[in-house]
């Protein structure tokens, strides 16, 4: 069984205990608390530097180093903190680098409230034992073979056919039947080459219909998408080394993934408000009567100050944009108070939960509007954003990377 | 006998004093172990579940962290009960904590705006002043009686 190490100021005062235990067993891991003594509180926390004045963060500094130093054996590290704490947040972010600094231990970690649910921790232990269990598949940073991976997303099923540590093919369909989906994405990505199903060496499949998916094809890899756009996204960006941030604001939901060498650490999943998703610039668009695609360039050309925007609301800010528009505003400047409206509400409702980490790579579909990406770049104070080749491919890419080195189709063909 | 609330609220020491002068002390531990003999919750360790927090509600805002409230949702009550407290600054962890300095600052806070009588001490760092200590809190106590916790 997977040990995973609670490292926290609290979560028995929280009410939420019970839940992590519930999300670890889930996943065949258990929980286990470094037990060390008071000594060693003062000692480690003293070493460590950071002059916290919670006893239970220094608490938590100590476990952390028990778990550096070796006296505890555990093979992942959970980090947790209460959220809207400035003291614990600080000391968790410092204990997570300690941690992956002097360790070759996975870390995940997170800021909850007495409402946290056992299924918002099902991705991240679920990364977490992914993490532990292969470390090696993991650590590839070069596909080799020919190889095919594919997202099966809410709303589009994205396909890349991957061949010598290059991309050979693409495919991209609404997810309507998930199976009929992925053979158009497939016939598609295969149209592109001389290829066919009989060629492959490997499938890996990701996203919501992955096991269905996964299944019907017998794919050498079912990846949970955290850890596939993580190592997607850092692979087209070519840093893989060191520490990113992840960012995809979907159709439906936004994701924020904080990379260390390739391997996710820290997670944030929104989907609750339209006005912070791609929807919003969909709709946008359709009043502009501008094609998606010439969103991003006439947002570049405006300026959104000169749009009156007073909600993020999908329904009332469009309303806002409307009246703009009927005051004599131009499109540009219409366009741009949109993606300013969708990045701020990203960065207030889901960026302020985790600690961004240079470089932010932006990857899902709406990366491609450029106007969004500036604006996310200008709410975050002007940081380096970058937008990789096929980055609306993202996690596709990464299940055909992960799966190189996995599959033995045309060697089983040869015995 | 006044009950007396301590700070650190779950130290053994304190807790002691004040039961040697048939005082009953409000601790931390005696609410803790109600909570966890309760039959009908199951949320080890101490059987604080998400409706705890919620509870702390009437001590600190939501804006505050759950961690806060949900010691709050603990502390507080006892709190409310006090007739008399005892606050010991600068203790080390071992004389008793409660890990969070957020609720420390809340919970000294609330004891000293209490219209009570109270006593509040350095924590004593050598043998005179561990005397010292000892001796001005079994006289607080001993004023208690003479009071009746008015």
């Amino acid at each position: 069984m997977v040990k995973i190490a609670l490292v926290s100021c609290g979560t028995e005062y929280s009410g939420i205990q019970k839940e992590i235990e519930k999300a670890a067993l889930t996943f065949g891991a258990e929980i286990i608390l470094p037990e060390i003594d008071l000594d060693y509180i003062e000692e480690s926390y003293t070493k460590f530097g950071f002059s916290a004045q919670s006893s239970s963060l220094k608490l938590m500094i100590a476990r952390a180093m028990s778990i550096v130093e070796g006296r505890c054996k555990a093979d992942a590290v959970f980090v947790a903190s209460c959220f809207r704490c400035a003291e614990a947040a600080l000391v968790r972010n410092e204990v997570r680098r300690f941690l992956q600094e002097n360790s070759r231990i996975p870390v995940v970690t997170y800021s909850f409230t007495e409402k946290t649910k056992a299924d918002e921790l099902f991705i991240r232990m679920e990364a977490l034992v992914t993490t532990v269990a292969r470390r090696s598949i993991l650590a590839r940073e070069k596909q080799e073979g020919l190889t095919l991976g594919i997202d099966s997303g809410s709303t589009t099923t994205k396909v890349i056919l991957m061949e010598k540590n290059k991309v050979i093919g693409t495919g991209w369909n609404p997810t309507k039947d998930i199976m009929e989906s992925v053979y158009k994405g497939t016939e598609q990505a295969f149209a592109e080459t001389d290829y066919g199903w009989d060629d492959l060496d490997g499938i890996g499949t990701t996203g919501y219909g992955r096991i269905t998916i996964g299944k019907e094809l017998n794919a050498e890899l079912i990846q949970e998408e955290l850890s596939v756009n993580a190592k997607g996204a850092v692979y087209l960006a070519d840093k893989q080394k060191g520490e990113a941030t992840v960012l995809d604001i979907g159709g439906m939901d936004n994701k924020v993934i904080t990379v260390n060498n390739g391997i996710p650490d820290n997670f944030t999943m929104g989907g609750i408000c339209a006005g912070a998703s791609g929807r919003f610039l969909d709709m946008t668009s359709r009043r502009l009567d501008v094609d998606i695609t010439e969103l991003g360039p006439l947002a570049v050309s405006g300026d959104y100050r000169n749009a009156v925007l007073n909600s993020y609301c999908i329904v009332f800010g469009i309303q806002d944009l409307v009246t703009t528009l009927a005051a004599g505003g131009s499109k540009a400047d219409v366009a741009d108070a949109a993606c300013h409206s969708v990045a701020q509400q990203v960065y207030e409702q889901q960026l302020q939960e985790i600690d961004i980490r240079e470089p932010l790579i932006q990857v899902g579909g709406t990366s491609l509007i450029s106007g969004l990406v500036e604006a996310v770049s200008t709410t975050l104070g002007g940081i380096d954003v970058i937008v990789p080749d096929y980055s609306q491919h993202i996690g596709a890419v990464g299940a055909a990377l992960l799966v190189s080195g996995l599959g033995t189709r045309q060697e089983d063909k040869k015995a | 006998m006044v009950k007396v609330a301590i700070y650190p609220p779950n130290s053994l020491v304190l807790g002691d004093l004040i039961e040697r002068k048939g005082h009953t002390v409000l601790a931390l531990q005696k609410a803790m172990s109600k909570k966890v003999r309760d039959p009908e919750i199951d949320s080890p360790p101490m059987n604080i579940t998400e409706e705890d927090p919620l509870k702390g509600l009437k001590y600190a805002a939501i804006e505050v962290p759950s961690g806060v409230r949900g010691r709050m949702s603990v502390i507080g009550p006892l709190i409310d009960e006090a007739e008399a407290a005892i606050i010991v600054d600068d203790a080390p962890i071992g004389f008793g904590c409660i890990g969070c300095a957020r609720t420390n600052e809340l919970t000294m806070f609330c004891l000293r705006k209490k219209d009570i009588p109270k006593l509040e001490l350095e924590y004593p760092t050598n043998r005179d002043e561990t005397f010292d200590f000892v001796g001005k809190i079994n006289k607080f106590l001993d004023t208690l009686d003479e009071e009746g916790g008015n």
